[in-house]
C-alpha cells in the first residue's frame, strides 16, 4: 500500500471523534424524533408507508457517517455507537439495539466499499441508503415478522427500501453537502465535495 | 445509564457485574432465541430472567418507562402475526415471547452498565480497538451540550417566527433545519475535543490503564448460565415437540 | 514518548521564516514569524482577529500536519525544545477556549488519568500524579466528582490540572478564560499565577485581565510576522492605540462609549410568578429548578439588564420574557401597547406575531440562522410576518449597510467570523422591526470593535423608544448602558438596582 493510500486508511483522532459525536448528536435526534412522532403520528395513521419513513431516520447516522468521515468502518462505527448510545440512554429493546445498528449499516458499508471509499456521489448514497433498508427489513423480519407470508414480507421490504433510499440515501448526501457549504466539514474531505 | 438519574440502583447485582459479561450473555440469548419461533423455547427463558429480575436492580419508574412501550410492543407484534402470519395464535404468541425474552436482558445490561466501564471492559476483555472506544466515551461527554442545543434550536425557531402548527410537512421540514444546525455543532464541538485529545498525546503509543475490568467468577457464571439455559430451553422445547426454527413453515 | 518523559524544565521556542496557510485557502495566516521564547519566559501573543495566534499555538503543540485536524501548507522553521514540534509532543501542553470540548471523562480523576494513560503509564504511576495535579490545579473536589456537574470555571481547572499532570516544559493557552464568567475566570488566573517551572505562551483578548500574568508581549500581524516585542508597558505604549483600533483590549485604552441613561417608560412586558422546571431529555443531569419565582417587569425606552453568574438562571428567565419558552408556574404577559397586538400571555402567540413585534439574539448566533445565504437570513423575518417582497429586500439592504454586512450578502451565514457572525444575529431580529428586543450575552467573546458598535447600535434603539433586555454578566456592558438592574441568584431575583 503506498502513501497516499495509507493516508486514506488511517483514522485520524478528528475522525474517530466526529464519526462519534455524530452519533450522539442522534441520540439527541432520535429521542427528539420520537416525540414528534408522537404528536404527528394520527396523521399518518392513513399512510401505511410512513411507517417507513420513520424507520428510515435510524438508517441516517451509519449513511451519513460513511459519506462524512470518508474512511472504511465508518458507516458501521457511527450507526454502532448510534445504536449503543440510545440503548444507554434507556431504550425498550436495550442491547438489542445494537444488533440492529450492526444489520443496519454492514449494507452501506458494503456500498461504500464497492466503490473502493473513492466515490461519494448521489448515486452512491442512494445505494448505501437502499441497502441499509435491506438491512433493515431482513433484521425486523427476524425478530418481529417471522410468521409472515413472503408477499407481506417482500411488500414491507419494498416500502422500507423506498424510504430509506429517500431518507437515509438521498437524504444522508443532502445533508453532508449541506454541512461541507456551511464550513462545518473543513477538517474532512468530504469539504471539498 | 447516563445522567444523574440512573435507572438502576448501583448496589444491584448486574451493576457490579462487568459489562463484557454481560453483554456477551445478551447476546448468546439473541442469537440463541432467534433461531427459534415457537413460544416454548423463548418461554422457558423468560420465565427465567422474570425469576432474576431483582438481581438486575431497575428502579420501579425506570421499568415502567421501558417496560410499558416493551409490553404494548410485544403484544401488538403477537397480534400483527396472528392476523398476517401463517402460523395462527400460536405463531404471534412465539413472536411476542421471543421478543420479550431476548429484549429483558438487553434492558436490564444497558441500564446497569456505566459507560465508563462499558469501555474499559469492552477493551480490556474483549480486545475491541482502544482508540474507537475511547473515542466514543469521549464523544458521550457532549451530550448534554448537545441536548441543550437542540432545545435552544427549538426557541430560535419560535423567535424567527417558524411553527409547525399542525402541518406535519412544515413539522418534518423544520425538524430537517434542527438536525442539520445540531449536526454542525456537534460537528465542530467533536473537531475541538479530538484536537484537546490529542494535546494530551492520544494515540501517540501503546496506552496505560488508570483502571481494570476483571471477569470475576459470577461473571464466568452469567455468561455459563445463559448458556446453560438457552441450551436447555432448546432442548426441552424439542423434547415436548413444539421446536420450531425460523422461517419454516 | 517514554524518552521525551525523562526530560524535564522548562523548555523554549524558536521560529526563524515560519508561516502558514489553511488547507483550501490563498492567503497565509502568518508568515515570515522570528521569534525566539527562552526557556521559563511567560509571553502574552496579541493581535487582531484572524491574525492565527491560535493556529500558532497548536503548530508549536505539534498539532498540524495531515494526520492533525488542522492542515495546509508550512513554511520555514519552528523549533520547540530545539526539536520539530511534532517530536516534541510530549514536552507541551495546550489549554483551549471552551471547557465544554476539553472534558474527555465522566469522573475527574479519570478524566486527570487519560493523558497519563496516554503516555503508557501504569496504574501504580498513573494515580499518585493524579492526586498532585487536581491539588496543584486548585481542584476542589476529589476523583470521584461527575465532570458534568462542574461549573464552567472548574471544569478549565480541570483541563489544566489534566495538562500539567504531563509535566510539560511549554504551557500554551489559547484564551483560556474567554467563555468562562468573571468568577470562573478568575479560578483560572488565580491557578495561572501561581506556576513555575514552565515556559507560557497565552492568546487573550481581554488584556487587562491577563497582563499581571506575562512578563513579555508579542504582537503578531496577519500574513505578515511580528510587528512588535517587548515588555507590556513598552509595547503598549508604542502600539496601544493601533492594537486598540483593531478590536484589542487594551489596558487603558478600552472603549468607553458616552451613553447618557434613559428614564425607564411604562412596562411592556410582565413577568407574575414565574418558575420554570429542570428540562429533561437525553443525558440532562438532574439539576435545581434554573427560574424558581420571578416577578420582573421589561420597561418601555430602556434597557433592562439580568445579572448574575453562570446558572443563576437569567438565560431562561429571557426566555420566559421573549414568549418562547412555556413557563411551568406563572405566566409572563404583554403590557402597554404590546397588550394592542394580543392580549394573551406571550407563549400562546403565534411564531409570527411573536416575530414581528420581539426580536431575539440567541448567545450562539448560529443557533437562530435558518437560510444558507445572509441576505435571505435578513429577508426571512420580514417575509414570514407578512412583508412585501420589495419591503423586505428594502430593509435587507438597509440592515446590510448598517451592520457592514453587504459585501457578505451572498456568504453563508456558518461561514461568517465570530464579529461577523453577530452582527448579523443582531440585524436579524431587527429585520421585522419589532418593539422589543431580548439578547443573551450579546458582547461574549467579542473584539473591542463589535463591542463598541453593539453598544451604539442599543443606545440609538432605546433611545428611538425601543424596550430591550440583555441577559450579560459583562460589567463594561451593564456601566454603558443599564438603566435597570435584574440581579439573579439560584433562579430568583436579587433586590432590583436602578442605576
Amino acid at each position: 500500500m503506498n502513501a497516499a493510500a495509507r493516508t486514506i486508511r488511517r483514522w485520524r483522532t478528528v475522525d474517530i471523534v466526529v464519526a462519534a459525536t455524530i452519533a450522539v448528536a442522534f441520540g439527541v435526534v432520535f429521542w427528539a424524533w420520537g416525540i414528534l412522532w408522537n404528536a404527528v403520528a394520527p396523521v399518518f395513521v392513513a399512510f401505511p408507508p410512513a411507517q417507513g419513513f420513520m424507520t428510515s431516520i435510524w438508517l441516517v447516522p451509519g449513511v451519513l457517517g460513511g459519506l462524512i468521515i470518508r474512511k472504511p468502518g465508518a458507516a458501521i462505527f457511527c450507526e454502532l455507537v448510534a445504536a449503543l448510545i440510545e440503548a444507554l440512554l434507556g431504550s425498550s429493546w436495550g442491547m438489542l439495539d445494537v444488533v440492529s445498528g450492526l444489520a443496519q449499516s454492514v449494507g452501506p458499508e458494503l456500498v461504500f466499499a464497492v466503490f473502493a471509499y473513492r466515490r461519494w456521489g448521489l448515486g452512491v448514497a442512494i445505494g448505501a441508503g437502499a441497502m441499509a433498508g435491506l438491512g433493515n427489513t431482513v433484521n425486523d423480519l427476524i425478530t418481529s415478522y417471522a410468521t409472515w407470508p413472503f408477499g407481506w414480507m417482500a411488500t414491507y421490504g419494498g416500502l422500507i427500501i423506498i424510504s430509506a433510499t429517500v431518507v437515509a440515501g438521498a437524504g444522508s448526501w443532502w445533508l453532508t453537502r449541506a454541512l461541507a457549504r456551511a464550513g462545518a466539514l473543513t477538517p474532512f474531505a468530504s469539504a471539498r465535495g | 445509564m447516563i445522567g444523574t438519574a440512573p435507572l438502576a440502583r448501583t448496589d444491584a447485582w448486574a451493576a457490579r457485574a462487568n459489562p463484557a459479561a454481560k453483554l456477551i450473555a445478551t447476546l448468546v440469548i439473541a442469537a440463541a432465541l432467534l433461531v427459534a419461533i415457537d413460544p416454548v423455547t423463548s418461554g422457558i427463558v423468560l420465565a427465567v430472567e422474570l425469576v432474576l429480575l431483582p438481581a438486575g436492580g431497575l428502579r420501579p419508574r425506570a421499568l415502567l418507562r421501558l417496560g410499558v412501550p416493551l409490553l404494548v410492543g410485544a403484544v401488538s407484534l403477537g397480534v400483527v402475526n396472528t392476523i398476517i402470519g401463517t402460523g395462527g395464535v400460536w405463531g404471534g404468541l412465539g413472536l411476542s415471547v421471543r421478543l420479550l425474552a431476548i429484549a429483558v436482558p438487553g434492558i436490564v445490561t444497558a441500564a446497569s452498565t456505566d459507560p465508563t466501564d462499558l469501555c474499559d471492559a469492552l477493551v480490556q476483555r474483549l480486545h475491541l480497538p482502544e482508540r474507537f472506544a475511547v473515542g466514543a466515551l469521549a464523544a458521550l461527554r457532549l451530550l448534554p451540550m448537545l441536548a441543550a442545543e437542540w432545545r435552544t434550536l427549538s426557541l430560535a425557531r419560535r423567535a424567527r417566527g417558524l411553527e409547525a402548527g399542525r402541518n406535519p410537512l412544515a413539522a418534518v421540514r423544520i425538524f430537517a433545519g434542527k438536525v442539520f444546525a445540531l449536526l454542525v455543532r456537534a460537528i465542530r464541538a467533536g473537531t475541538l475535543l479530538a484536537t484537546a485529545m490529542d494535546a494530551r498525546g492520544f494515540g501517540t503509543g501503546p496506552r496505560g490503564r488508570a483502571r481494570t475490568s476483571v471477569f470475576r467468577p459470577g461473571d464466568y457464571a452469567l455468561m455459563a448460565g445463559a448458556l446453560i439455559l438457552v441450551t436447555a430451553a432448546h432442548l426441552v422445547s424439542a423434547g415436548f415437540g413444539t421446536w420450531r426454527v425460523l422461517f419454516t413453515g | 514518548m517514554a524518552a521525551t518523559e525523562a526530560a524535564d524544565g522548562p523548555v523554549g521556542a524558536e521560529l526563524r521564516g515560519w508561516g502558514w496557510r489553511h488547507a483550501g485557502r490563498e492567503m497565509w495566516a502568518l508568515r515570515g514569524v522570528d521569534l525566539t521564547v527562552a526557556p521559563g519566559e511567560r509571553v502574552l501573543l496579541l493581535g487582531p482577529s484572524g491574525a492565527g495566534k491560535s493556529t500558532l499555538l497548536h503548530a508549536l503543540a505539534g498539532l498540524t500536519g495531515d494526520d492533525a485536524s488542522l492542515t495546509g501548507d508550512e513554511e520555514g522553521t519552528l523549533l520547540v525544545g530545539g526539536r520539530p514540534a511534532r517530536d516534541a509532543r510530549g514536552r507541551t501542553g495546550l489549554v483551549a477556549q471552551d471547557p465544554e470540548t476539553q472534558i474527555v471523562m465522566a469522573r475527574a480523576g479519570d478524566d486527570v488519568a487519560f493523558g497519563l494513560e496516554n503516555r503508557g503509564l501504569g496504574a501504580a504511576e498513573i494515580w499518585p500524579r493524579v492526586d498532585t495535579a487536581l491539588s496543584g490545579a486548585g481542584f476542589p473536589y476529589g476523583r470521584g466528582r461527575a465532570t458534568a456537574a462542574l461549573s464552567g470555571g472548574e471544569k478549565q481547572r480541570l483541563v489544566i490540572a489534566g495538562t500539567l499532570a504531563l509535566r510539560p516544559g511549554l504551557l500554551l493557552l489559547d484564551e483560556p478564560t474567554a467563555n468562562l464568567d468573571p468568577a470562573g475566570a478568575a479560578l483560572v488566573r488565580d491557578v495561572l499565577a501561581g506556576l513555575g517551572g514552565v515556559t507560557m505562551i497565552l492568546v487573550e483578548h481581554r488584556v487587562a485581565d491577563v497582563v499581571d500574568l506575562v512578563d513579555r508581549v508579542v504582537v503578531v500581524e496577519p500574513g505578515a510576522g511580528v510587528v512588535a516585542d517587548g515588555a507590556p508597558g513598552e509595547v503598549f505604549a508604542r502600539r496601544g492605540a493601533d492594537l486598540a483600533a483593531r478590536g484589542v483590549w487594551v489596558p487603558g485604552r478600552e472603549p468607553s462609549p458616552a451613553v447618557t441613561a434613559a428614564v425607564p417608560g411604562p412596562p411592556v412586558i410582565s413577568a407574575r410568578g414565574c418558575g420554570v422546571r429542570a428540562p429533561g431529555g437525553p443525558g440532562t443531569a438532574e439539576a435545581p429548578d434554573p427560574v424558581r419565582h420571578v416577578d420582573a417587569d421589561l420597561a418601555d425606552a430602556a434597557v433592562t439588564a439580568l445579572t448574575g453568574p453562570n446558572g443563576a438562571g437569567k438565560s431562561t428567565l429571557l426566555m420566559l420574557l421573549a414568549g418562547l419558552a412555556r413557563p411551568d408556574r406563572g405566566e409572563v404577559v404583554p403590557a402597554g401597547r404590546l397588550a394592542e397586538a394580543d392580549p394573551r400571555p406571550l407563549h400562546r402567540w403565534p411564531a409570527r406575531l411573536l416575530a414581528r413585534h420581539l426580536g431575539t439574539v440567541f448567545q450562539h448566533a448560529e443557533s437562530q440562522f435558518v437560510t444558507a445565504r445572509v441576505r435571505d437570513e435578513l429577508r426571512f423575518g420580514p417575509l414570514r410576518t407578512g412583508t412585501g417582497h420589495r419591503a423586505a429586500d428594502a430593509r435587507a439592504d438597509d440592515l446590510l449597510a448598517r451592520l457592514r454586512l453587504d459585501h457578505l450578502a451572498d456568504a453563508h451565514p456558518f461561514t461568517l467570523s465570530g464579529g461577523e457572525k453577530r452582527r448579523l444575529s443582531v440585524a436579524t431580529a431587527l429585520a421585522t422591526a419589532p418593539d422589543v428586543l431580548l439578547l443573551d450575552e450579546p458582547t461574549f467573546g467579542q473584539d473591542a470593535r463589535t463591542w463598541s458598535e453593539l453598544v451604539a447600535l442599543l443606545a440609538g434603539l432605546r433611545d428611538s423608544g425601543h424596550a430591550i433586555a440583555v441577559a450579560t454578566h459583562d460589567e463594561r456592558l451593564l456601566a454603558a448602558l443599564a438603566d435597570r438592574v435584574l440581579p439573579m441568584a439560584a433562579g430568583a431575583l436579587a433586590t432590583e438596582a436602578v442605576r
